[in-house]
């Protein structure tokens, strides 16, 4: 789609989708995190925490290095359940 | 107009907080971290009726009715949806355990049914038949998405003038006699004071450390944080396993399609005591455990990929029913969820608001039932049917 912003690739999220709930009050990652899925798809957020951390800091007149970032989940790459249960031919 | 304190900003301390305020009551909401941070955020987002015992199976019957007016009510979309609940049988024991479960049920107007491994396959295309006998079906359980209904709670909550506080931690009380008179809490390093009517602790796995707080004993209701975990897979065409799907015999191991993205949720019983109230570190043993059954209950499983595991709070009393009422005059508990504190949430906030606004509630909640001093009188319910 021309002229949309993606910050979140993963769960196609978009700039004006991050900066409009910052606007409603919503400034703390882990809710951001989970109210737009940013950081919930299979790279775990590689490439937009570090956008949306960009975008808070920006807003919130808060420094980069001083907002926490949220919680990473094992594991750190997709698995296949395969490899973890037995039976694979890898 | 009362001041009251709700502490806990998990589903069941906002939803209570914004039904407070409905019933125009002055409401501070106090979330020592940010809101949804305790166990709801973690949950597995499913919503049941089927129960084995008449108070929860009434108490969810009133609670799924709300479910189905929340959009509208709370005005914002969350994901709920009726794709139901299937529980499927391993022995002709368990079958017939089923078939009494759903008697009771269907007496209170639950409509579930026994059906067999064809319907099953239609309902759950993925699923393997082959080890189970029958099914417990029941259409109208169902899932909701619990970061957008607590969210919808807040918004909703805040519009009608809750005080609601993030990062804000519930440290002590002054109590006069049998009533709590001011709450004390920490925000920004700095200790602050509220002069209050009533309080509810709505803390969950915490609310023991609360009740201490009150000059109550620790153990008066005694929740252990259990830690319960959940593995998720990359998303998967929806439609492939939308109900719960749970062989209560197999460690009540289930799996649930997520409503949204699809990826396919893996629970299973295997449960840690948590070393500290902090301790939600995933383990391997449940990655490897909860895989070999969610594999078995559905095989092409085995070739999706595993994109996340965490984990949680089982917040359990012996009995595994969650303590609701009283504790103090003017001090109110509702803790204690176990595995069904999301799915109760619109009904138990309901009940808790008006038995603290009004004294009474219209909600089919049965107060003896869940009454907090059980424990201490030695009396235990029958163990609450725990899956997911
Ligand atoms: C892995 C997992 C799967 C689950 N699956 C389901 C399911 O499918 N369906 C279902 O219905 N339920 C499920 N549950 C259970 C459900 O998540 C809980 O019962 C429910 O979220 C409880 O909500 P709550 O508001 O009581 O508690 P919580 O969400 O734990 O909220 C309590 C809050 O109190 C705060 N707090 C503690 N101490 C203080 C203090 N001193 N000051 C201020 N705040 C404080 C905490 O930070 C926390 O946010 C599951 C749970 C887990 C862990
Ligand atoms: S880009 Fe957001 S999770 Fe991958």
């Amino acid at each position: 789609m021309a002229g949309k912003k993606i910050v979140c690739r993963c769960n196609d999220v978009t700039v004006e989708e991050v900066e409009a709930l910052i606007d409603s009050g919503i400034t703390d990652i882990e809710e951001l995190k989970r109210l737009l899925r940013i950081g919930m798809g299979p790279c775990q957020g590689r490439t937009c925490i570090p956008i949306v951390l960009g975008i808070l800091a920006r807003k919130t007149g808060k420094k980069q290095e001083d907002i926490l970032l949220p919680k990473a989940r094992v594991p750190t790459r997709p698995v296949r359940v395969e490899v973890i249960v037995g039976g694979a031919d890898e | 107009m009362s001041k009251i304190a709700v502490i806990g900003g998990g589903i069941i301390g906002v939803a209570t907080a914004y039904e407070l305020a409905k019933l125009g009551e002055e409401v501070i909401l106090l979330e020592k971290n940010y809101f949804g941070s305790g166990s709801t955020f973690r949950c597995a987002t499913g919503i049941r009726a089927q129960f084995t015992d008449e108070a929860n199976i009434r108490l969810m019957k009133h609670s799924v009715e709300r479910w189905e007016k929340l959009e509208e009510e709370l005005e914002s979309d969350i994901v709920f949806r009726q794709t139901g609940y299937l529980f499927l049988a391993t022995s002709e024991e368990e079958v017939e355990a089923f078939k009494a479960n759903i008697k009771l049920q269907n007496k209170f107007g639950v409509p579930t049914r026994l059906i067999d491994m064809d319907e099953a396959k239609e309902i759950a295309p993925i699923l393997n038949t082959e080890p189970f006998l029958a099914g417990a079906w029941n259409p109208k359980d169902g899932k909701a998405n619990p970061f957008k209904t607590l969210f919808a709670y807040l918004f909703r909550a805040k519009g009608l003038g809750v005080d609601a506080r993030e990062h804000t931690e519930v440290v002590g009380f002054e109590r006069e006699g049998n009533a709590i008179t001011t709450v004390k809490f920490r925000y920004n390093g700095r200790i602050e004071r509220v002069r209050v009517d009533a309080v509810l602790n709505a803390a969950n796995a915490w609310a023991p450390l609360i009740n201490e707080m009150a000059g109550l004993k620790r153990n008066l209701v005694p929740i252990t944080a259990y830690k319960h975990q959940l593995v998720k897979t990359e998303p998967l065409e929806p439609g492939q396993a939308e109900p719960l799907i749970c062989p209560p015999s197999w460690n009540d191991a289930y799996i649930i399609q997520d409503g949204e993205d699809g990826g396919i949720i893996c629970g299973a019983g295997i449960e840690h005591k948590a070393r500290s109230l902090n301790d939600v570190e995933p383990t391997y043993d449940f990655l490897r455990g909860v895989l070999d059954y969610a594999v078995r209950i559905a095989p092409p499983l085995r070739y999706a990929h595993i994109v996340r595991q965490w984990a949680g709070f089982y917040a359990k009393t012996p009995d595994s029913n969650p303590a609701m009422g009283k504790l103090l005059d003017n001090f109110y508990i509702a803790a204690g969820f176990s595995g069904h504190g999301f799915m109760m949430a619109p009904a138990v906030a309901q009940a808790m608001a008006e038995l603290i606004s009004k004294g009474r509630s219209k909600v089919p909640l049965d107060w003896e039932w869940y009454d907090p001093y059980r424990f201490e009188r030695g009396e235990l319910r029958t163990s609450a049917f725990q899956i997911g």
